[in-house]
């Protein structure tokens, strides 16, 4: 019997991996196995077959390769076209730092045996055998802070949840992941769910809390059923449930889905949407710490915050906090998607430069024509022209460039796009999606697309883009949350790198 | 649509989620599931069953993308039009999707599948590297 793995991840679905999975599983002598995306995109389907010498691979294999392929899978025939070599081996996973993603694509996400086969439950473990404040300090110490954009410290975040009085105290798994050019978390839900399970329940050991839940979009299906069915599975285990792993201490949890709105990925608004309310910002102070869902002491973290604190606790503080450069410790989900060659997931050590990502792994565009831009941090992240690559990606320097690194998402565009049209969508994207509570977001933007379209359309330009300038200040400074107050980021940064697409299209 | 089937659909979703924290984005999520719509005419017994306003209940209704207030007379394909799938093309996707005249055409932002774009979802299920032809394609392949 040989054992083949066709990725269930739904990047590599949505290129037919269920048809090659199907047409895999027609022969008697192999036994398919359906694991998470190594995140190599562009070989998806990327079929990998069990040999002596390690995992092989093939890819990207069609249906319609399947028959020509499956006689050679046993002996994992090297003469193949779609033949890749040793998967482990390939320079393009080789030199990453899997640390977060270190099952990624290896185990099939559902099967608990593989979960702790492959080191899971280590962290937890660990956890409980100590006291609260210690796995506190642990996380405070591995310098980790949160991946959701923001880059709070992860520790000082639960600290203020532990010190809350004892009583209903809540986790809540922010996977609302609505950043174009972003897929992390999405990879985590449906590869690699039980990490995210054993990282909120470290999470609610440390504070107190007996209750978690996962807030994930409506546009991520299989995420929310693997999430789910993963959740049952780890019940079944005593992982969760009145006695986690035998101990005194009980956790359940609890998928929610959204409904199609990004604002409901900012914090307050995604408690909002937790109670049932409409998705609309909250004011800060109070914070979610302090008085968080239904008015309870509230962690909120992102999916990577909490995927990471698993092999913090298992390998401990030092370890993680060894990775990375000056504030950005330890590693990062870099998530690079657009038109590039080979896109997908780059894990490394904070502090490689931005054209290492775009260059190296990246292999330039997918066009083939030449890179122009890309945009960094999400839909809210600045537009940088290849005269910044060398940046470091770390949080400080992309803050101290006028850019973020947001959630790690990088998206590549090459000479044909018209920065004027990726500013007019920023702020046309605000108008759609802002929640309505403040006018600088939600009127603000409405007058950003108009001022953008008189100004290619050649009307007064330097008057427009003058007004256009104070527009993305009020926006900045007046707006209730970083919807509003981050939008001017890629405008802004479009208008000063790339001045020319804004001149007058006027013959 | 009859009221009875919105009543019965109403009545199961809320006894599904009956214990569930905040309940109404689940419930409605279910109502939405089983009649394809959430119809005028389920505000007001949500109203009722959940102990709400139908303000309330009305105010959430609308202010998510994902509950349609009608039933969708042709063949719903959300097209991702950020980022990431515009630097591939999604643009001239949407266009070419406009010209078929058996589909709904929806905008969506972001599907997660940002290295494979363009990008939409179909019945739940996203379809990487579309372009006009292949998405004719997959409809009919789906049908
Ligand atoms: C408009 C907007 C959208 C956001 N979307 C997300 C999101 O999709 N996922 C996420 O984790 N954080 C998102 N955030 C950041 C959250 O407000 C919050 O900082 C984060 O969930 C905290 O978790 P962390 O500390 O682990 O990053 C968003 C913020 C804003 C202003
Ligand atoms: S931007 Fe289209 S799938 Fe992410």
């Amino acid at each position: 019997m040989t054992t083949v793995y066709v990725p269930r991840d739904s990047a590599a679905r949505s290129v037919g991996s269920d048809e090659v999975a199907a047409a895999l599983a027609q022969d008697p002598a192999l036994r398919v196995v359906r694991n998470g995306s190594r995140g190599m995109f562009w070989l998806e389907p990327l079929v990998e077959v069990e040999t002596p010498a390690g995992r092989i691979g093939y890819g990207p294999v069609a249906p319609s390769d399947v028959d020509g392929l499956r006689p050679l899978l046993a002996t994992g025939d090297v003469t193949h076209p779609l033949y890749v070599g040793r998967v482990e081996e390939l320079p393009w996973l080789a030199g990453q730092q899997r640390v977060t993603f270190a099952r990624m694509g290896v185990t099939d996400p559902l099967s608990t045996q593989d979960y702790v086969a492959h080191g899971g439950l280590v962290g937890l473990r660990a956890a409980l055998r100590r006291t609260q404040a210690e796995v506190v300090a642990e996380v405070t110490a591995s310098g980790l802070r949160g991946r959701g954009g923001a880059g709070f410290p992860a520790g000082v975040k639960w600290k203020t949840v532990l010190d809350c009085p004892e009583g209903l105290k809540f986790v809540c798994c922010n996977a609302d992941e609505g950043d174009s050019g972003t897929f992390a978390d999405r990879m985590v839900l449906e590869g690699d769910p039980f990490m995210l399970i054993e990282g909120m329940t470290i999470a609610a050991w440390a504070v107190g809390a007996r209750e978690g839940y996962v807030y994930i979009r409506s546009e991520y299906p299989d995420a929310v059923q693997t999430m789910r069915a993963a959740i049952d599975l780890a019940r079944a285990e005593g992982w969760l449930g009145e006695r986690v792993l035998g101990s005194a201490f009980a956790f359940d949890l609890h998928v929610r889905v959204g409904a199609g709105a990004y604002i409901c990925g900012e914090e307050t608004s995604m408690l909002e949407s937790l109670e049932g309310k409409r998705g609309t910002v909250r004011a800060k102070p109070p914070i979610p710490a302090i008085e968080g869902l239904f008015g309870r002491p509230t962690v909120v973290n992102n999916v990577l915050t909490l995927a990471t604190v698993p092999v913090i606790l298992a390998d401990g503080a030092e370890h993680y906090a060894a990775l990375g450069m000056d504030r950005s410790r330890g590693t990062q989900v870099f998530q690079l998607g657009g038109n590039v060659k080979r896109g997908g997931i780059v894990e490394t050590a904070f502090g490689m430069t931005l054209r290492e990502l775009v260059e190296s792994y990246g292999g330039g565009t997918l066009t083939g024509r030449p890179v122009r831009a890309v945009q960094a941090g999400g839909p809210l992240g600045a537009y940088l022209p290849e005269s910044r690559f060398d940046l470091p990606l770390e949080y400080e320097a992309f803050a101290a460039a006028g850019a973020m690194l947001g959630h790690g998402g990088v998206v590549v565009f090459d000479d044909t796009v018209d920065m004027a049209a990726m500013a007019r969508f920023a702020m046309e994207f605000c108008a759609e999606e802002s929640c309505g509570k403040c006018t600088p977001c939600r009127v603000g933007a409405v007058r950003g697309v108009e001022v953008i379209d008189r100004i290619v359309a050649g009307e007064r330009p330097d008057e427009n883009l003058a007004l256009l300038e104070d527009l993305c200040e009020l926006m900045t400074d007046g707006s209730l949350c970083a919807m509003g107050g981050l939008t001017p980021m890629p405008v802004r940064s479009a208008v000063a790198f790339f001045p020319d697409d804004f001149l007058s299209r006027k013959p | 649509m009859r009221i009875e089937e919105v009543e019965a659909a109403v009545r199961k979703a809320v006894a599904e989620h009956r214990d569930d924290r905040g309940p109404l984005l689940p419930v409605l999520h279910a109502v939405h599931a089983a009649l394809g719509h959430v119809p005028e005419s389920a505000i007001p017994l949500l109203a009722r069953e959940l102990n709400l306003s139908r303000a309330d209940v009305h105010g959430v209704v609308t202010f998510y993308h994902d509950f349609r207030r009608t039933a969708p007379e042709r063949r719903v394909v959300r097209i991702c039009r950020a980022e990431a799938c515009q630097a591939v093309g999604a643009a001239a996707l949407v266009e070419q999707a406009g010209a078929l005249p058996d589909i709904l055409a929806e905008q969506v932002f972001c599907l997660g599948n940002c290295a494979l774009g363009p990008s939409v979802q179909i019945d739940g299920k996203t379809h990487g590297r579309v372009d006009g032809p292949r998405l004719r394609a997959i409809l009919e392949e789906t049908r």
